[in-house]
């Protein structure tokens, strides 16, 4: 490759000094270094990298803003499509994404467009180039938020934006879903999600902490008081395996595991009050983003860290990034290795965890190869800690106790494809409480598009 | 933030506090609970509603001092203010008119029988309260179960014998049976081997048992699943699935043994506590 079809470095911390703490991983691009790279873009003109966003941001030109140096007016382009380009800069799955379709990607690397949006938003951060943002004409209509997610605080912010009174209620203690109780602090630092919202109380937007709606308030009692709602309540609910030994101590649902450490700081225990017990050997049993953070909390935490997945790395769900992260740190990949129980001592600790050798199939409908256990490969490893990291699912607290919204049999609530309402009457829905997990652009995406419908529906 | 508008240490162990939470006190029922953080640094700890004032807007929780969080939180004093107060949690106990109900309270459950055995009365049960204690220090409650409840008959025990009935709550409930009254609901809360305890008495009667269940909670909101118990062979959540669940089809063993897991951790975090406060508030 000449120089020009090679990507600037983005220069990260080693992997033996940050094993020992929770501080980010990729330092970010100098000023200099992000407009080398941004020179390298061809500013092509039907610019595919445009189509592989969600939420379709001009890449061409804030590439281009940035080339020039105007980061000022980079950060304006990517404020109009992405309330939280800190965030998205760094947790987005670029190389699937707006990356994957970029033009130089046919003859070098692609730019680097996760790193650079991510700059620009930091560089605004620490050099407070931030404006006040402009709200339009203020409107009458109320609208009621619920849940902070990504989903939710997009779409709250466009609507704040268009002069609309909103409202978040959010069930946690602190807002920002799963961005601040999932995405650990090495990958995405809670200041810069503090930052990011920041934006929504300029913007006007009131938030309301520790109210779970169906829980402790009724969705009625915001249909009173509200023209509108959109329900972003995430897919939070863990999913367990179902197997034996599923109870024993040492055992956790990545939620739970993750929650512990990020949310309520267990890594700062005793100065913070919420435990998480001391451990050794984790197996983190899954292979998505989830898993990836898990086991290299675990690492954080030190222990040695195991990621148990029925297929090849190759076809694991997370981001590049975050494999190439775990590897380096030294997660181990036990590979086409299927648990099937978790055996514990007399008092109730895991112990073992019985494993089984896979074999891979001709890929499936869906383009990956399906596993095959092999009966008469059983055996069992020691672990003190096991972390489910198999996916989520919407939490029930919302859709049992909502009255006239429709949910699919596995809790994913059904809106039209079209209006991006639910089945109740000013009640709309999005990000991974419909789709089921998935991604934050996706749901900053739903979040957009919900926006624009409630204000057509508000008109 | 949510000011504490009274609060009375009952004995060495029990502290009652009063806290303004106007939301919570509109909707919190019987047998639910709250979620409370301190501050910053807190944990999310549960406690189940004693008494409440909507007019005032204010709700009354009894703890008992077992742990780190506990300990601190009987430093605070009227005036002070608790950072976070989330509720009503879990789902409300089912009040109806079932007939005679047994409500079984061990230690610092009772609280939690003194609203559930007012509002079973005020459905025109006869409600029968049995309560435990180790020892007599420790009584709590009778006054107001007696009297504010109204209840028609409050048996108390100690396990020492040193005030009402020696022995645990079980004894008298197995008395009541033997006695040929015609029980038709069980209703007990408290450690959970008093709870098993009563579920094994109460099975070969078909005497319908419910119990209030106590395990280890974070969130409280259904999403991390630390909570999790087997209630009839499936996986429940007793934050939202619960508190309250059948007796007969709860896995005690299995709760028992899981509210242990953070043991360790937990008499760490105490020791330092008492170390930073000079033992002072033992
Ligand atoms: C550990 C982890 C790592 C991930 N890593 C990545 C990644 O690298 N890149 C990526 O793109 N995606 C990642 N994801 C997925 C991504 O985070 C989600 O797809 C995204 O956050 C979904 O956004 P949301 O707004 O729909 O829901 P959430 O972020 O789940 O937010 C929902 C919010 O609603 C609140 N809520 C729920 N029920 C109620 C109620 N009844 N009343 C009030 N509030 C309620 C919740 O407390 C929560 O705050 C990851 C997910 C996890 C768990
Ligand atoms: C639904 C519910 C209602 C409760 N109501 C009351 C009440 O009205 N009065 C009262 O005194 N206590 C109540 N408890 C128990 C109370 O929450 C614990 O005593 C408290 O969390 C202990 O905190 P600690 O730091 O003082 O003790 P720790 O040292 O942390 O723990 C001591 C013991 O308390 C239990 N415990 C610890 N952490 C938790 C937790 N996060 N959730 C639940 N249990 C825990 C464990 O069994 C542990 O062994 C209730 C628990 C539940 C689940
Ligand atoms: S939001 Fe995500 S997909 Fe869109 S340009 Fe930024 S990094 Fe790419
Ligand atoms: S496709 Fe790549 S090279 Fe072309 S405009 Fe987009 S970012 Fe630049
Ligand atoms: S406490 Fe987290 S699911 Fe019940």
């Amino acid at each position: 490759m000449s120089p020009e079809e090679e990507r600037i470095k983005v220069p990260e911390r080693s992997p033996e000094e940050r094993v020992n703490d929770f501080h980010e991983v990729p330092l970010g691009y100098t000023p200099e270094q992000a407009m080398e790279e941004a020179q390298r873009c061809l500013e092509c003109a039907k610019s595919p990298c445009i189509g592989g966003c969600p939420v379709e941001i001009d890449i061409p030109k804030f590439v281009k803003q940035i080339a020039d140096g105007e980061f000022q007016e980079a950060l304006e382009t990517l404020k109009e499509f992405n309330c939280i380009p800190a965030i998205t800069g760094r947790v987005c799955p670029q190389e699937e994404q707006c990356e994957e379709v970029c033009v130089m990607g046919n003859v070098g690397d692609p730019i680097n467009i996760g790193k650079l949006e991510r700059f620009v938003a930091d560089y605004a951060r620490e050099n407070d180039l931030e404006e006040t943002p402009e709200i339009e004409e203020t409107k009458e209509e109320r609208v009621a938020i619920v849940g902070s997610g990504p989903s939710g605080v997009t779409c709250a912010a466009m609507l704040a934006q268009n002069g609309y009174q909103v409202t978040i209620f959010e069930a946690l203690h602190e807002p920002g879903g799963v961005l601040k109780y999932g995405i650990p602090e090495f990958r995405l630092p809670n200041d810069v999600i503090d930052h990011e919202l920041e934006y929504l109380d300029e913007l006007g937007v009131e938030m309301r902490m520790n109210r779970i709606v169906g829980q402790n308030i009724e969705l009625k009692e915001l249909k009173d008081e509200h023209d509108a709602i959109y329900v972003a309540t995430g897919a939070g609910s863990p999913r367990f395996l179902g197997f034996e030994g599923e109870d024993l101590k040492g055992v956790y649902s990545a939620n739970e595991f993750l929650t512990r450490i990020n949310l309520m700081k267990a890594y700062k225990f005793p100065e913070y009050d919420t435990p998480i017990t001391d451990m050794e050997k984790v197996g983190v049993i899954g292979a998505g983003n989830v898993a990836m953070d898990a086991a290299r909390s675990a690492l954080r935490m030190g222990a040695e860290s195991h990621i148990l997945y029925r297929r090849t790395t190759e076809w694991s769900p997370a981001r590049d990034e975050e494999v190439e992260h775990a590897k380096q740190e030294g997660v181990q990949f036990d590979t086409l290795c299927n648990p099937k129980k978790f055996k514990g001592d007399e008092d109730g600790w895991l112990e073992e965890i019985v494993l089984y050798e896979c074999e891979l199939e001709e890929p499936g409908e869906d383009g990956r190869p399906s596993p095959t256990v092999l009966e008469d490969t059983e055996h069992s490893e020691e672990f003190d800690t096991a972390v489910i990291a198999i996916g989520q699912q919407p939490n029930k607290v919302f859709y049992e106790n909502a009255e006239g919204v429709d949910v699919k049999e596995w809790g994913g609530i059904i809106i039209d494809e079209d209006t991006r309402m639910t089945t109740e009457e000013g009640v709309f829905a999005g990000g991974d409480a419909v789709s089921g997990a998935a991604t934050v652009i996706l749901a900053m995406g739903d979040g957009r598009e919900a926006a624009k419908s409630i204000m057509e529906y508000l008109e | 933030m949510h000011k504490i508008t009274e609060k009375e240490r009952m004995n060495e162990e029990m502290t009652r506090i009063e806290v303004e939470a106007p939301l919570v006190a509109k909707k919190i029922k019987p047998g639910q609970f709250i979620v409370i953080r301190m501050h910053e640094k807190g944990e999310r700890i549960p406690l189940t509603l004693y008494k409440k004032d909507e007019e005032e807007g204010t709700i009354q929780m009894i703890f008992q001092k077992v742990g780190k969080s506990t300990h601190e939180l009987d430093t605070y004093e009227e005036g002070d203010e608790i950072l976070d107060v989330v509720g009503p949690m879990g789902t409300a106990a089912e009040i109806k008119d079932y007939g005679t109900v047994v409500c079984i309270g061990g230690g610092v459950g009772t609280p939690e029988v003194f609203p559930l055995a007012k509002a079973l009365k005020e459905a025109g049960n006869e409600v029968i309260v049995v309560s435990g204690f180790r020892t007599k220090d420790l009584v709590i409650c009778e006054p107001e179960i007696e009297q504010d409840a109204c209840v028609d008959e409050l048996h108390i025990t100690t396990d020492d014998g040193s005030y009402g009935r020696e022995g645990f709550t079980s004894h008298v409930l197995e008395e009541l049976i033997e006695s040929d009254k015609e029980i038709d609901l069980v209703h007990a809360v408290g450690p959970p081997i008093m709870m098993k305890v009563i579920a094994d008495i109460t099975e070969p009667h078909d005497i319908p048992t419910r119990v209030s269940l106590n395990s280890i909670m974070l969130d409280a909101t259904g999403m991390c699943g630390s909570c999790r118990v087997e209630v009839g062979g499936d996986m429940k959540l007793a934050c939202v699935d619960g508190p309250e669940f059948d007796a007969h089809e709860v896995n005690f063993e299995e709760l028992m043994q899981r509210i242990t897991m953070f043991e360790e951790k937990e008499e760490e975090a105490l020791e330092r506590w008492k170390e930073e406060h000079g033992g002072c508030c033992q």
